[in-house]
C-alpha cells in the first residue's frame, strides 16, 4: 500500500511543491558503473545500438573532469553515492490513464499537471470549452508515468512519446538525430546524461504541420539520493511549427541531488520551434541546505533556412543552476531567441545564460536576459555571441538586466562576444538596478504594501520575457517569482 | 485636520526637524516655506512615514489617528498623500496598472470594490482630459523617460485619482513653466473641500497666487519660524528671508 505524506513544514518555508510522494520503486543499487547501464538500458528494453552508444558515452565520461569555469561553488559530488535509476513499481510503457497508479494521479493533481485529456494548469480561470488543450508527458524520477493526447497528435502525424519509447518504436528517427546536436563529449554533464539518460520527451513535427497544441512535459523528482537525467529530443521539420513546455519540481530534502538534463532541437527550413521553461527544482531552504544541482545542456539547431528557434526560461528553483540554452543557426536567415528570468535568493547559486552561434547568412539572434538576485545569492549571465567567417550581415542585440534586492547579493555579466565577419553586428546593453528604499517607499506612499510593491517592480522588470510564455504559463510563472521572493525586502 | 506637537526627527545622527508645531484646520491650504536644507521635504517624508527618518520626539494627530504608528501604505490609506519632489522612475511598470493597483489597494482599505481594468481606464482618461495631460502617459512606465514637468504632472494625476484628503505637495511648483504651473494649482483646487487639507511646500510666490494658502509658514533650521497670511508670502518674494532669519535669531 502507498500512503502520500506530506512535509507539513513546507507551509514555512515558501516551497509549496515540496511533499513526497511515498510509492513503491523499483530502485537501481547506488553507483554507476557498466552493469548499472546495463540494467538500465534492460528496464528500458533498448536494441543493442543504445546500449552500446551508452557504454561509448560512459568510457568518454570517465576521461572527463567537471567543469569550473562557472561562478558556482559546491562540495564535490559522490558519483557513486547516487542512484541511477529509480521507477514506480508498475510496468513501463504505454498505458491508458485508467492504469497509472492512483497515487501518482493525485500527486500530479496536487501539482496542478492535468493529466487528463480536458484540462489545464490550474489556476486560470476560463470557460472549459475555450481552454486550450495541452498535451503532457509527464517524467517520475527516472520514467515516463503518462502521456495524454497521443492519438488526437498522431492523427495530424506528430509523435509524441517518451524518448524510451521512442528508442523502440521510431528507432530511425532517434539514431538519426540523437547526439547530433549535443555531442557526447560536449561537455562533463552531456557525457553523463549519454551514458544514463532514463526519460524525457521525444517530439516529431512532420513536414508543414502546424501541432494543434502545446506539448508538455512536466519533471518530477521524488526518490531519495536519485539523480534525474533526462533526454529530451524535439525535431521541426520543413515548415512545422510547435510550442513546447516544461515544467519541473521536487520534494523537500536536506541532502542535493543532482539533475543533469540534455535537451536537442532541430528546425528545418522555415520550421518554428518555441521551448519554455518554468523551472522550480526545489532551492533549498534559508541556510542553503538541499535543493536540486541542476547542470544542464540545451542547445537548438537550426539547420534550415528562415528556421527558427526562441528558448525561454523562468527559472526559479534549484541550489545551482549551471544551464545555457543554445543556438546554433545554420540556416540562412535563421533566428535564435533566448528569453530568461533567473531568480536568485538564499543562497542559491545560477551561472546562466545562453550561447548563439551564428554560422547562417543573414542570421539573427536576440538575447533578453533579466537577473534577480536576493537574499545572499550570486546570480552570474553568461553568454556567447559568435560570429563565424560565413555570417555575412547577422545580427545579434544583447540585453542584460539585473535587479538587486538587498544588499548581500551578488549580480554578474559575463558576455563573451566573437566576430570573425566585419559585416555582422553585435550589439550589447547591460543594466544594474536595485529595488531599493526609494522605490518601496514610492509605492508604499501610494498605498501598496511592500509585497506587492515588490511584485509590481519584479513583473515590470520581467514583463519583456514574461509575455514570451503561453498565457496559462505566463500566469503560473507570476505567481511563482512572487512565491520566490516572499518576504526577501526587509 | 494635522496637529503636528513638538515633532523632531533625524537621519543618521543628524537632528533635522528641532520641534515644529504645526496646526492645519480641516479645508486649510498652508504653504511651507523657507531656505533650502531648513528641513521642509524632511517634514514631508516624516508625515508620509519614511523610514530612513527617525522620530526622536514629538506626536502627529491626523484626523484624530496617531499617525506615526501607522505604516506608510496604512497613512495613504488614510488619505495622506506626498507629492513627491523627485518622483521615482519604475521601469518596466505600466503607468495605469500602477495607478489602478494602488487605487484599488485604497478602495480595499475603505471596504470599497475594486475597479477593474476598463472602469479605471474611464476614470483615468477623464482625469488626465481635466488636467490636459495625453493620454499616452497612461501607457507609458512610471515616470520612465517622462520630462521633469511630466513627472511633476504625473505626480498630480496620481493625487486626482487617489483623491486623498492631506495632499503634501514638496516642491510640485519647480521647474514648471507657467502653463504647468497652473495645471498643478488646477488640481489642488479641484480638490478643495472642507474635508480636504494641503501642505504645500514652495520656494516660490508664483504657485501661490494660483492657490492662495490661508497660512504660510517659514520653516529654517528645522523649526517654524515664522507664521502669517498670504502676505507673508509676498514679503519673503520681495526681501528673500534674510530678514525673517535675523529676525528670529
Amino acid at each position: 500500500m502507498s500512503t502520500t505524506t506530506e512535509a507539513l513544514d513546507t507551509i514555512n518555508s515558501g516551497y509549496k511543491w515540496g511533499f513526497e510522494t511515498d510509492i513503491e520503486m523499483d530502485l537501481a543499487p547506488k553507483g554507476l558503473n557498466e552493469d548499472i547501464i546495463r540494467l538500465i538500458s534492460a528496464r528500458k528494453e533498448e536494441p543493442e545500438w543504445m546500449l552500446e552508444g551508452r557504454l561509448k558515452a560512459f568510457s568518454q565520461w570517465q576521461k572527463m573532469a567537471e567543469p569550473v569555469w562557472a561562478r558556482v561553488d559546491h562540495p564535490p559530488i559522490d558519483y557513486q553515492d547516487l542512484h541511477y535509476y529509480a521507477a514506480p513499481k508498475k510496468k513501463p510503457g504505454p498505458k491508458s490513464l485508467d492504469e497509472v497508479d492512483p497515487e501518482l494521479l493525485k500527486m500530479y493533481e496536487k501539482l496542478g499537471i492535468p493529466l487528463k485529456e480536458r484540462a489545464i494548469l490550474a489556476g486560470v480561470e476560463a470557460d472549459p470549452d475555450e481552454r486550450p488543450q495541452i498535451a503532457v508527458d509527464a517524467v517520475f524520477d527516472s520514467v515516463s508515468v503518462a502521456t495524454t493526447f497521443r492519438e488526437s497528435l498522431a492523427k495530424v502525424g506528430v509523435i509524441f512519446c517518451p524518448i524510451s519509447e521512442a528508442v523502440r518504436d521510431h528507432p530511425d528517427l532517434v539514431r538519426q538525430y540523437l547526439g547530433t546536436v549535443v555531442p557526447v563529449a560536449d561537455n562533463y554533464f552531456s557525457a553523463l546524461n549519454a551514458a544514463v539518460f532514463t526519460d524525457g520527451s521525444f517530439c516529431y513535427i512532420p513536414k508543414g504541420v502546424r501541432c494543434p497544441m502545446e506539448l508538455s512535459t512536466y519533471f518530477r523528482i521524488n526518490a531519495r539520493n536519485t539523480g534525474q537525467f533526462e533526454r529530451t529530443l524535439i525535431i521541426a521539420e520543413a515548415g512545422a511549427h510547435v510550442s513546447y513546455l516544461e515544467g519541473c519540481t521536487a520534494p523537500q530534502r536536506d541532502e542535493n541531488q543532482l539533475h543533469a538534463a540534455v535537451v536537442e532541437l532541430i528546425a528545418m527550413d522555415d520550421a518554428t520551434i518555441k521551448y519554455s521553461t518554468v523551472q522550480n527544482w526545489y532551492p533549498g531552504d534559508e541556510n542553503g541546505r538541499g535543493g536540486i544541482y541542476n547542470f544542464v545542456t540545451k542547445r537548438g539547431a537550426c539547420r534550415g533556412a528562415r528556421s527558427k528557434i526562441s528558448w525561454t526560461q523562468v527559472e526559479t528553483g534549484s541550489a545551482i543552476t549551471w544551464k545555457y540554452p543554445s543556438c546554433v543557426l545554420i540556416g540562412e536567415d535563421s533566428v535564435g531567441e533566448f528569453y530568461s528570468v533567473a531568480v536568485t535568493t538564499h543562497h542559491q547559486q545560477a551561472d546562466t545564460g545562453t550561447k548563439m552561434i551564428h554560422i547562417g547568412k543573414g542570421s539573427r539572434s536576440t538575447i533578453v536576459s533579466k537577473g534577480i538576485s536576493a537574499g545572499k545569492s550570486n546570480n552570474t549571465y553568461r553568454g556567447l555571441v559568435r560570429m563565424l567567417p560565413s555570417a555575412t550581415g547577422a545580427r545579434n542585440h544583447t540585453q542584460c538586466d539585473s535587479l538587486l534586492i538587498g544588499d548581500q547579493c551578488g549580480a554578474h555579466t559575463v558576455p563573451y562576444i566573437e566576430s570573425r565577419n566585419p559585416s555582422a553586428k553585435v550589439e550589447h546593453e547591460a543594466t544594474t538596478s536595485k529595488i531599493d528604499e526609494e522605490k518601496l517607499f514610492y509605492c508604499r506612499q501610494r498605498g501598496l504594501s511592500e509585497e506587492d510593491a515588490v511584485n509590481l517592480i519584479v513583473n515590470g522588470f520581467c514583463k519583456e520575457v514574461l509575455k514570451e510564455l503561453p498565457m496559462e504559463f505566463a500566469v503560473e510563472a507570476q505567481k511563482l517569482l512572487a512565491v520566490s521572493l516572499e518576504g526577501s525586502v526587509g | 485636520m494635522l496637529e503636528i506637537r513638538g515633532l523632531a526627527a533625524s537621519i543618521g545622527d543628524k537632528l533635522i526637524l528641532r520641534g515644529i508645531d504645526l496646526n492645519v484646520p480641516d479645508g486649510e491650504v498652508h504653504a511651507i516655506m523657507g531656505p533650502n536644507g531648513s528641513g521642509k521635504s524632511t517634514l514631508g517624508y516624516v508625515l508620509s512615514g519614511r523610514d530612513d527618518f527617525t522620530v526622536t520626539g514629538g506626536s502627529v494627530l491626523y484626523n484624530g489617528l496617531d499617525l506615526l504608528d501607522m505604516a506608510p501604505e496604512a497613512r495613504a490609506a488614510a488619505g495622506v498623500f506626498l507629492a513627491f519632489q523627485a518622483p521615482i522612475e519604475l521601469p518596466g511598470v505600466n503607468n495605469a496598472n500602477f495607478l489602478r493597483t494602488a487605487l484599488n489597494a485604497i478602495r480595499r482599505a475603505h471596504g470599497e470594490s475594486e475597479l477593474d481594468a476598463v472602469q479605471f481606464l474611464k476614470l483615468a482618461r477623464a482625469e488626465t482630459k481635466r488636467l490636459a495631460m495625453p493620454d499616452d502617459m497612461l501607457k507609458r512606465n512610471v515616470n520612465v523617460g517622462f520630462s521633469g514637468g511630466e513627472k511633476k504632472r504625473n505626480e498630480v494625476l496620481q493625487m486626482a485619482l487617489l483623491r486623498p484628503s492631506l495632499a503634501i505637495l514638496d516642491e510640485t511648483d519647480s521647474g514648471l513653466d507657467i502653463d504647468a504651473l497652473k495645471i498643478v494649482a488646477d488640481g489642488v483646487n479641484a480638490l478643495r473641500s472642507p474635508t480636504f487639507s494641503a501642505l504645500v511646500i514652495t520656494h516660490h510666490q508664483r504657485l501661490l497666487d494660483h492657490l492662495v494658502p490661508n497660512r504660510v509658514h517659514v520653516l529654517a533650521g528645522g523649526r517654524i519660524i515664522r507664521s502669517g497670511g498670504p502676505e507673508l508670502a509676498r514679503e519673503l518674494e520681495k526681501s528673500g528671508y534674510a530678514g525673517v532669519l535675523a529676525e528670529a535669531a
